[in-house]
């Protein structure tokens, strides 16, 4: 079985986000970029599925723009055996949008007939936790989101799910789509040799063409703003005065 | 033209908040239909019928929507959109799941997490963990979003609108349910409580939490944790505050031990009131709040419980 790991360059999540002054969107130029880490868990649990002898193949892809070569290069590092890239937008201030993302991966797998696709559950950029499922959508797939484990079992997946109530374990058919959330593994750290062995792995370089796919986006930005700040606070000096400062302020 | 709100049903039971919520901050685009969706549904459909603002109520029982699986769900909810130009649901985990999968089989984005709805196409919805919020305007004929319910208001009730069956739709039957472990608690649920309390690294252990625990029950409280809490094993996921967990506003967040990451400031920063205890007076989570007080959690918080 073929896995497919569609893998996302994004702002590093330590990194403080600053909007733009003119609104277009978040300051992107000159920013530390690295792997979408929800994308990092889905990269681990592939690879600990070929590691397990459940998978025979793992690939990475990314959509975007050709920067996006190094995030390949990283889950490469990790352990996946080939990568491709599809180049979709010139501009780091471009996002792909989901739609045209799932439309793009579709693509991929009509060529390469993956048996599972494991994806992070959202990017930390947008924020919009969408493209597992809508590639489900378009591949009439069954979809598993927020994966907290993942078993396989035959040709079946069992996924427990993070709801909110609790977890939900359910079980589909596969090929089907896996979206992980935090708690399925803890991703590894790529060891030096293997930065170096990633740079001779096969790397695929595509276009939206290729697929057929018109990426031209549905949303248009009309602005984008810093939230609202917060009033400055006050240190209180002891348990009493915070008491006192909560009745006051009748939320207790 | 309507609005089809797709209501969060829990076995049977209208989560009346969140359905509400949703109903008010849609209710300004046309008329809301509600659907509602579950193996029972009938209760809730006839509960959803009281929200004001909610002109008609579609139900859909069959055992097949028992435990709202994605594949069947949006394929009803994909059958019933064609005469609706807004396609809605609170952004619950059960929603968030449906309505990006909804909106692909009817060939349009998704907009997810909506705090504001500008016009029939423009909405803002906060990015990067709510570092930024972006306003945009959709160019789909049809609109398919998810409303982050903690920054509305809920509609009021009163209303009697219709009631109809509605058939169910094919079932793609690639999925089944296997169990559920679901947390029973007396406590009031997380995205509604006027009061949380909320743990993070500090509290040090899943029995050390019992302090966190003993503040809330006392105050009526509901418990969240941060990721950082949960990712330890001293909390359970469903307990998460933060960007890619649960988003709270209660009237007070009360943060315990808890640093204040970005990603966990995301899901609490529109408390109204916010108190932050921590050893750590450099701790970020003193930015954002209203009262803080740096000390030992474990004298401070059995101390607080006793006086509040």
């Amino acid at each position: 079985m073929k896995v497919l790991v569609p893998v996302k360059r994004v702002i590093d999540y330590n990194v403080k986000v600053r909007v733009k002054s003119d609104g277009t969107g978040v300051d992107l130029a000159n920013v530390k970029m690295s792997m979408n880490p929800f994308d990092e868990i889905a990269v681990e649990e592939a690879i600990r599925l070929k590691e397990a002898g459940k998978a025979e193949e793992v690939i990475a892809v990314s959509i975007g723009v050709k920067q996006a070569q190094e995030t390949l290069r990283t889950a490469l590092a990790m352990g996946a055996d080939r990568a491709i890239l599809i180049v979709a937008a010139d501009d780091v201030h471009q996002d792909i949008e989901p739609l045209a993302v799932a439309k793009l991966l579709k693509g991929v797998i009509d060529a390469e007939e993956p048996g599972l696709v494991i994806a992070g559950k959202q990017a930390i950029d947008n924020d919009l936790n969408a493209t597992g499922q809508m590639l489900a959508a378009l591949t009439g797939w069954a979809q598993a989101t927020n994966a907290n484990t993942l078993d396989i079992d035959g040709d079946h997946a069992v996924v427990a799910r993070e709801v909110d109530g609790g977890l939900q374990t359910i079980k589909v058919k596969m090929p089907a789509i896996v979206t992980t959330d935090l708690r399925l593994n803890e991703p590894r750290y790529a060891s030096l040799p293997n930065i170096m062995k990633a740079k001779k792995k096969p790397l695929e370089e595509k276009t939206p063409e290729d697929y057929g796919v018109d990426v031209s986006p549905r949303l248009e930005v009309v602005k984008t703003a810093e939230p609202p700040e917060r009033a400055a606070g006050e240190m209180v000096p002891d348990v009493d005065t915070l008491v006192a400062k909560l009745k006051e302020k009748g939320v207790v | 033209m309507a609005v089809l709100l797709m209501a969060e049903i829990n076995d049977g039971a209208l989560s009346m908040d969140a359905t509400a919520k949703a109903v008010a901050a849609v209710s300004s685009l046309g008329d809301v239909h509600v659907l509602a969706v579950g193996a029972k549904a009938a209760d809730a459909a006839n509960e959803a019928a009281t929200i004001d603002g909610v002109a008609k109520v579609l139900v859909a029982e069959d055992a097949r929507y028992g435990h709202r699986l994605a594949e069947p769900t949006a394929a009803l909810v994909a059958k019933l959109a064609e005469g609706y130009d807004h396609i809605v649901a609170p952004a619950t985990t059960d929603a968030k799941n449906i309505l990006p999968r909804v909106a692909a089989l009817l060939d349009v984005m998704v907009l997810t997490d909506v705090t504001n709805v500008v016009d029939a196409d423009t909405f803002e919805r906060p990015i990067y963990a709510g570092n930024a919020m972006q306003t945009v305007k959709s160019k789909d004929a049809k609109k398919v979003l998810t409303i982050r319910t903690s920054t509305f208001d809920a509609a009021g009730t009163g209303g009697s609108a219709s009631v109809e069956t509605v058939d169910a739709a094919d079932d793609p039957a690639v999925s089944e349910w296997v169990e559920d472990k679901l947390a029973e608690s007396d406590r009031p649920e997380l995205t509604s409580a006027g009061i949380v309390v909320s743990g993070g690294r500090g509290v040090g252990s899943e029995e050390n939490f019992a302090v966190v625990e003993k503040l809330a029950d006392k105050l009526g409280a509901a418990v969240g944790a941060s990721r950082a809490a949960v990712d330890s094993g001293f909390a359970p996921n469903d307990w998460q505050v933060g960007q890619t967990g649960k988003v709270v506003a209660p009237d007070l967040y009360i943060a315990v031990g808890i640093s204040g990451a970005i990603q966990h400031l995301a899901g609490m920063k529109d408390s109204k009131v916010i108190v932050a205890i921590n050893k750590d007076e450099e701790a970020p989570i003193f930015q954002v709040a209203d009262y803080g007080l740096v000390g030992d959690l474990f004298e401070v918080v059995p101390e607080l419980t006793e006086k509040v």
